[in-house]
């Protein structure tokens, strides 16, 4: 059982890579797509001999918003907004991984002085819980383009979703629920957002709308 | 004694794998191809010809497919297969197995150099810059499995595994080591992503155009060593993903073999359904091959 745990873990880790290496819109995406996929059945495996029906439900709310929602909002947006299919990275690739591998190793090094009560066979999740918030942060930084910073903070969230699964079973359902929607009106609202700017300015990069004068 | 026995297969069977690589290709291209074991017609006629040497070389052209052969054999003494001990194994060796490949990979730059043209100069930047990046993440791989199991020799690394080992707790890890060590199988051996075998064009080829100018006996060294490697690096990839132990060493032998021509189809399947990489990308692959080991090290620290 601990090893399908520890491949999923494993998995989450390689999209936060995967995100970070990769050089299309879509792929970004996709990638997370996946992660949310992978953050969904995580909690349903981890808890397996104590299923209960609030934690299906959880889990299957948080897949369908995003593995599902999510990725056809934002290639939704890329298509309408007739946006470039490049990251423009502030960044380069081969950096970015790089700087992904350094939080990784902070993550590893932060994880092993915050042991979680009543986790200790989820004793991957908490490093993983902190690089996935890490790459998240990066990606709102490292990007130029306002779409990719709407994939970082997705990821954040991811992360943030992560740490609380080491007490899922312990959380109200009504937060986590109340989280999603949250999320959920966040990224359908930038979604709204990225139109907008791409339609006023022909461009979506976040760091040139600072020419905004009135 | 079962260590001899390694070493003689690994001589004896090596060129046949990649006849198979050949002959899958050829089936995927709807072509019968050619004879299973037409790399062995080809070294032996090879080695009854004679080796003509330009008057711009040195001893060190005439080195090169010597040094590179001899480093790829005596790199295979270091290497179980399977079931099958090393012939020598101590802790540490597999410091000497990467050092000994990159000794080959030396001559054969060396001897590249050599010859004074501008083709072959570009083909040893090239070899050089690949290896560059794929030996890091081939060390961190196998720094990982040393770190899982405790053990520092290349037969200790390979002697705890078994498919309970593969699904346990720190079988990700190892699965992280096996996938590292496939993209550095790939590069290390001219193979599609990273070089194309079959290119007959002087300025995309990588590993190919350093052999240019060697021909008789030279070539059939260099052919000869490029089977011996694919068999070393192949033996270190198999020894993860299928860990099969058997009683007896002949079993065991068939059993490396059976899993060392399974890799051949699979990377004639792989060769006959992706293209090759443009060159620029090669660099973002090889690091996230080691990234991929970086990973796999992390994991198996952490791992009980």
């Amino acid at each position: 059982m601990s090893f399908w745990v520890d491949a999923l873990i494993v998995l989450v880790v390689l999209t936060n890579l995967r995100v970070l290496g990769a050089s299309r819109l879509s792929a970004c995406i996709r990638a997370v797509a996946v992660q949310g996929a992978l953050l969904g059945l995580l909690p349903v495996l981890a808890h397996l001999d104590a299923l209960t029906g609030r934690l299906l439900l959880q889990a299957a709310a948080s897949t369908l918003l995003k593995a599902v929602v999510f990725p056809w909002l934002l290639a939704r947006a890329v298509r309408e907004a007739s946006i470039q299919l490049e990251v423009e990275p502030f960044v380069g690739y081969t950096a970015s991984l790089t700087a992904g591998l350094l939080f990784w190793g902070g993550a590893f090094w932060l994880g092993q002085r915050l042991p979680v009560p009543g986790a200790e066979e989820l004793r991957l999740l908490v490093p993983t819980a902190l690089f996935t918030i890490f790459v998240g942060l990066f990606l709102i930084v490292a990007r130029r383009k306002a779409l990719t910073q709407v994939l970082g903070y997705l990821v954040l969230e991811n992360g943030i979703y992560t740490f609380g699964m080491a007490f899922a079973e312990k959380q109200p359902l009504l937060v986590e629920l109340g989280i999603l929607l949250d999320v959920f009106m966040g990224v359908f609202v930038m979604g709204i957002t990225l139109y907008h700017i791409s339609r006023e300015f022909d461009h979506l990069d976040a760091d040139r709308l600072s020419e905004l004068r009135d | 004694m079962s260590g001899l026995f390694h070493l003689l297969l690994a001589l004896l069977c090596a060129p046949l794998l990649l006849g198979v690589v050949n002959r899958t290709k050829a089936l995927f291209a709807g072509r019968a191809g050619a004879p299973l074991l037409q790399p062995y017609f080809d070294l032996l006629k090879l080695l009854q010809k004679g080796a003509v040497y330009s008057r711009t070389t040195s001893w060190v052209f005439r080195a090169g497919p010597l040094v590179s052969l001899a480093s790829t054999a005596a790199a295979l003494t270091l290497l179980p297969l399977g079931g099958l001990p090393a012939l020598l194994a101590f802790p540490g060796d597999l410091v000497l197995f990467a050092g000994l490949l990159g000794l080959g990979r030396f001559f054969t730059m060396a001897a590249a150099l050599d010859t004074g043209s501008a083709f072959e100069g570009m083909g040893a930047s090239r070899e050089a810059w690949y290896s560059v990046l794929a030996e890091p993440a081939l060390l961190l791989a196998l720094a990982a499995m040393a770190k899982r199991s405790g053990q520092l020799s290349l037969s200790g690394l390979y002697a705890g595994l078994s498919l309970e080992t593969l699904l346990a707790p720190g079988g990700p890890a190892l699965l992280l080591a096996a996938a590292a060590l496939a993209l550095v199988f790939l590069a290390e051996n001219s193979r599609i992503p990273f070089d194309d075998p079959n290119t007959h064009l002087e300025l995309t080829m990588v590993h190919e155009v350093m052999a240019l100018d060697h021909g008789g006996p030279d070539l059939a060294f260099i052919q000869y060593g490029a089977a011996l490697k694919f068999w070393a690096l192949g033996t270190l990839l198999t020894g993860i993903l299928l860990p099969l132990r058997e009683a007896s060493p002949s079993l065991d032998a068939l059993a490396g073999l059976c899993g060392l021509l399974l890799l051949a189809v699979a990377v004639g399947v792989v060769e006959s359904v992706i293209a090759r990489l443009r060159l620029t990308k090669v660099s973002d692959l090889l690091a996230s091959a080691t990234a991929l080991a970086v990973l796999a090290l992390m994991l198996a620290r952490r791992a009980p």
